[in-house]
């Protein structure tokens, strides 16, 4: 049976782009709710960015504003970049979601809520006074907003009561009423969120039969119910033809581990220790042993990162993931890695700080420690993905300027990127560039072995353990200059110091000459790094379109910077640097090209909106 | 199973790597490195098989003296990095070298992890009860009152004993030796190499120059047949110059007896390397010099379990076996995927 809507009954309004939110408590699903809208997206064909929004505690108090989660989906026939500004429609489940969600939802937008939650102590838990949702409160809701009062408890109840759930089990189907309903208002097909419950909840029938039931009568409601008056269909977008997935951040970059390790022919060791919000990289690359994936869970940060150096000499692709607190404590251990030149990933997911700061939401304010946050003179090269399916590919160059320049490499992800998802072009494996390693094999007759003896890109020889009469010995020590003996010879530590930057340095010669989007030369440049992609690049087209002359140049590569951004720079007249942190990539542009740029920095734990980087734009351009 | 390739015949002296030993003249640390490369040849390993990790501290010099590979690495790490190596190399014969302060004070953590996941390797831990290469501040190990250049008015903070934590960290393998004794050094690293999971042995070492002494209880010709006593497997506890006393069990403690008087060889506590509980290894790790008791030396405990390493490696087995060996273009469309035609 088919499910897509088609209710002649109704009229039809067709839009280029809309986005949902879905916000609840932490336990009503509303993840789930926004992954199944945004899948169904996807599949009908849209373009989608989604932005889940969720608390730093797994069970706040119930009902409470600090318990509330959240999950915005955007979706267009056109290209699109973010999970939007403003939300077009919005699902709450519960007055504490309502308080904290409202100011996003646009005037006249749709508000669907969940009145039975309304309740004295529902009211009372989320700081009202008075029932928001009765006239003559602070805002007349129902004026304001297409204000939808569902009692979604009360029909999920009556729609589920032949499974004979308990109430508690029964209450936990609404989210899949709210989606039915959502799903209605956008036209969409209720079978992928059939097909996810049947795999889901295949165990339990009764559960899954009451899960589908409730999502059909939520889909119902909207058909039958008169005051919902509207269907709207966003079309499917121009997307380039292939096969596409919907992918996370956290995932792409896992694939792109994995696959990294298959094109080099090496073993993927992964030291991790869980945190927020790097977990998702141990838990998706553990599923993956079978493609010769070992993955440690280490007591702490620093034997995460020390047992990854300790992989690393052993021969395998050795990679950390973690987040500023554990990137913090693994410090000391990047300068081990840099001192014996040995090459791996270190994969840093930011989330806003200082300490424990902010676990689940943005910010971009680690760039700092990636590039400095070492004791002695300890460069590493750093580079950063600008989306979710970005991430694949990032991770993959990692690991290729780590081989062959055999230096730890940071990746820089962010929460925003890690736990968004886009729709992504499924790669097939032969296309994907191999990464060439050599190691140097057993020593012919007596010849001594010499580890630190430089190529051309000045990188060293990777001998592993058990090539016979390559036999040395690595230290945190400074090293002498070849051999690698243990030298504290004032000179030598002068030039093995001015040699370690001159190799990363050279990783400039092998990679891309930066690339603006727009006018090559102009009024403004916009030079954005890692997450803040979507939202600039929306940003500058947008004014450009508005006849503005600016550019968009977003850095891969922070450290080394390609060769042509300097003279790139003095194409335009201003240079705008929007960053979620008070200015660090300006900061290191200041430094490098003495070139005066301006910043936008906001760290409220939340991306960029595409309008204000449109206004800051316009009052510059 | 490969085929064994013959070994080389190596002599102790191929173990010993280009670089001068740098530590103080009279050190105990020398009399370890000697008896490690004697042991070396003894092991049927290829050379390059061989990898010794160490932290930071006096001791933690010893893998730039051997000729094998080696990493010199971070203050309390050793264990950790050894964990990484051998997890995807568990071909590699590991070997840790680490002191009082490198393994119970700053790497204290990782060293309990990785004797609890019993990880294929052998740590030595060098104890001499001091910080040596800092210039002599009290360790973990240095007794109640012990005044150092940190502690003028006398250590006022318990110290750790490192087979108890070892054991207390479910153990495998536990002995202890001492520095100048040579032989039972040799013996003892050995039982510690033929030992499948994690070896941990304590060796008494001297530093003559910050701590000189801390254990000539134990090794002073004339007094250590009765301060120390040496564990045989099977065999009841009999120490003493003349062998004439003996350790019993009186409840849950354990008591010096004098033999003859009615109480014979039967009456004692006798040795089990192999008791499924470690209540005896741990008893015996609480002997101590300063309550009066002898101080057992030899192998604690021995017993098999499963590897970490051994493991890890077989899940990835199974998996592949499950699942086959991973596709890449199976891995990327999964999930829901659509098409947009050209
Ligand atoms: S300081 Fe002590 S432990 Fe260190 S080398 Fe000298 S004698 Fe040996």
């Amino acid at each position: 049976m088919s499910t897509v809507a088609e209710s002649p009954s109704k009229p039809v309004e067709t839009l280029i782009e809309a986005t949902v939110r879905f916000c609840g408590d932490s336990g009503d699903g509303m993840q789930l709710a926004g992954t199944q809208f945004t899948t169904t997206s996807a599949l009908a064909g849209n373009d989608v960015a989604t932005f889940p929004d969720f608390p730093a505690e797994i069970r706040a108090p119930r009902g409470t504003k600090a318990g509330v989660s959240g999950f915005q989906v955007h979706f267009s026939s056109e290209e699109i970049f973010t999970p939007g500004d403003t939300v077009d429609a919005l699902v709450a489940m519960n007055p504490a979601a309502l308080a904290t969600n409202l100011v996003d939802l646009r005037d006249g937008g749709i508000l669907i809520v969940n009145e039975s939650a309304f309740d004295k102590k529902g009211l009372e838990l989320a700081g009202y006074e008075a029932n928001p949702l009765e006239p003559g409160g602070l805002v007349d809701l129902e004026e304001k907003y297409r204000l939808y009062k569902v009692d979604m408890t009360q029909l999920t109840r009556d729609s589920v009561k032949e499974f004979g759930l308990g109430t508690k089990e029964a209450d936990r189907c609404r989210n899949f009423f709210a989606m039915g309903l959502v799903f209605w208002i956008y036209g969409r097909s209720l079978d992928p969120t059939m097909r996810f419950i049947e795999s889901k909840f295949g165990k339990r029938p009764d559960v899954a039969s009451a899960n589908t039931s409730a999502l059909k009568a939520g889909f119902n409601y909207g058909e039958t119910v008169e005051a919902i008056s509207t269907q709207y269909a966003v079309p499917k977008a121009e997307l380039a033809p292939g096969t596409y997935r919907s992918i996370m951040g956290n995932t792409a970059l896992s694939y792109g581990l994995i696959a990294a390790a298959k094109m080099s022919g090496k073993r993927l060791f992964l030291g991790a220790y869980p945190i927020t919000p790097a977990s998702d990289i141990l838990h998706e690359l553990c599923k993956h042993k079978n493609f010769d994936v070992v993955t440690f869970q280490a007591e702490d940060e620093i034997a995460a990162m020390t047992a990854v150096i300790g992989a690393s000499f052993a021969g395998a692709m050795a990679v950390t993931a973690s987040s500023g607190p554990g990137i913090a404590l693994k410090g000391e251990a990047f300068g081990l890695a840099v001192m014996m030149e040995l090459p791996m990933v270190v994969i840093n997911v930011q989330r806003g700080g200082p300490s424990t700061g902010l676990p689940t939401k943005t910010e971009q304010s680690d760039l700092y420690q990636a590039m400095y946050g070492r004791n002695g003179e300890c460069p590493m090269p750093v580079i950063a993905a600008r989306s979710p399916g970005d991430c694949f590919e990032v991770a993959q160059e990692a690991w290729r300027l780590a081989t062959r320049y055999m230096t730890p490499v940071f990746l820089m992800t962010d929460g925003y990127i890690a736990n968004g998802s886009e729709p992504w072009k499924v790669p097939s494996a032969a296309s994907l560039p191999k990464i060439e390693i050599e190691h140097p094999g057993p020593a012919a007759n007596g010849e001594k072995f010499l580890p630190y003896k430089r190529n051309e890109r000045l990188a060293r020889p990777w001998a592993l353990p058990g090539t016979p009469g390559l036999e040395h010995r690595l230290g945190g020590l400074e090293k002498q200059d070849v051999t690698g003996n243990v030298s504290y010879d004032h000179n030598n530590h002068q030039s093995m110091t001015d040699t370690r930057a001159a190799k990363i340095a050279k990783i400039a010669d092998d990679i891309p000459a930066q690339t603006v989007d727009g006018p090559a030369t102009g009024d403004l440049l916009v030079v954005s790094w890692g997450g803040t992609y979507g939202s600039c690049v929306s940003a500058v087209r947008s004014a450009r379109a508005k006849g503005k002359s600016v550019a968009h140049a977003h850095l891969r590569y922070i450290n080394p910077m390609p060769k042509n951004l300097g003279d790139l720079f003095g194409s335009y007249k201003k240079i705008l640097v929007p960053e979620l942190n008070s200015g660090q990539l300006r900061t290191i542009l200041r430094d490098r090209y003495l070139v005066d740029a301006i910043g936008f920095n906001k760290m409220q734990g939340k991306p960029f909106s595409v309008a204000e980087l449109v206004e800051i734009i316009n009052s510059l351009a | 199973m490969s085929v064994e390739l013959e070994l080389p015949v190596l002599k102790p002296t191929d173990f010993a790597s280009d670089q001068d030993v740098r530590w103080c003249p009279g050190c105990g640390d020398y009399s370890i490195l000697a008896q490690m490369k004697k042991v070396m040849p003894t092991l049927g390993i290829a050379r390059e098989k061989i990898v010794f990790i160490s932290g930071i501290g006096c001791s933690s010099r010893f893998p730039y003296y051997m000729n094998t590979y080696g990493l010199h690495t971070i203050h309390g790490r050793a264990t950790a990095v050894a964990t990484g190596l051998k997890t995807v190399r568990p071909d590699l014969n590991v070997w840790v070298i680490t002191g009082d302060g490198d393994g119970l004070s700053i790497g204290g953590n990782h060293l309990m992890h990785c004797i609890r996941r019993n990880m294929d390797l052998n740590i030595i831990l060098f104890n001499n009860r001091i910080y040596g290469l800092t210039k002599g501040q009290y360790s973990p190990t240095s007794p109640l009152g012990q005044r150092t250049k940190s502690t003028p008015m006398g250590a006022i903070d318990n110290p750790l004993h490192p087979l108890s934590i070892a054991i207390g960290a479910e153990a495998t393998f536990v002995a202890r030796s001492i520095d100048t004794n040579i032989n039972h050094l040799g013996e003892t690293l050995k039982r510690a190499a033929a030992h499948r999971g994690t070896s941990f042995v304590e060796v008494y070492q001297n530093c003559n120059v910050f701590n000189d002494g801390a254990w000539d209880y134990a090794k002073d010709r004339d007094t250590k047949a009765d301060t120390t006593l040496e564990l045989e497997h099977g065999k009841p506890l009999v120490f003493g110059k003349d062998r004439d006393k003996g350790i019993r069990l009186h409840g849950l403690e354990p008591e010096i007896v004098q033999l003859g008087k009615g109480i014979n060889e039967d009456d004692l506590l006798f040795h089990d390397e192999k008791a499924a509980e470690p209540s005896l290894a741990y008893l015996l790790s609480r002997m101590r010099h300063e309550d009066g008791f002898p101080e057992p030396i030899g192998v604690f405990r021995s017993v098999d379990a499963p590897r970490y390493d051994a493991l890890v490696n077989e899940q990835v087995e199974l998996a592949t076996k499950e699942k086959g060996p991973g596709d890449l273009d199976a891995l990327f469309a999964g999930g829901e995927t659509w098409t947009v035609q050209a």
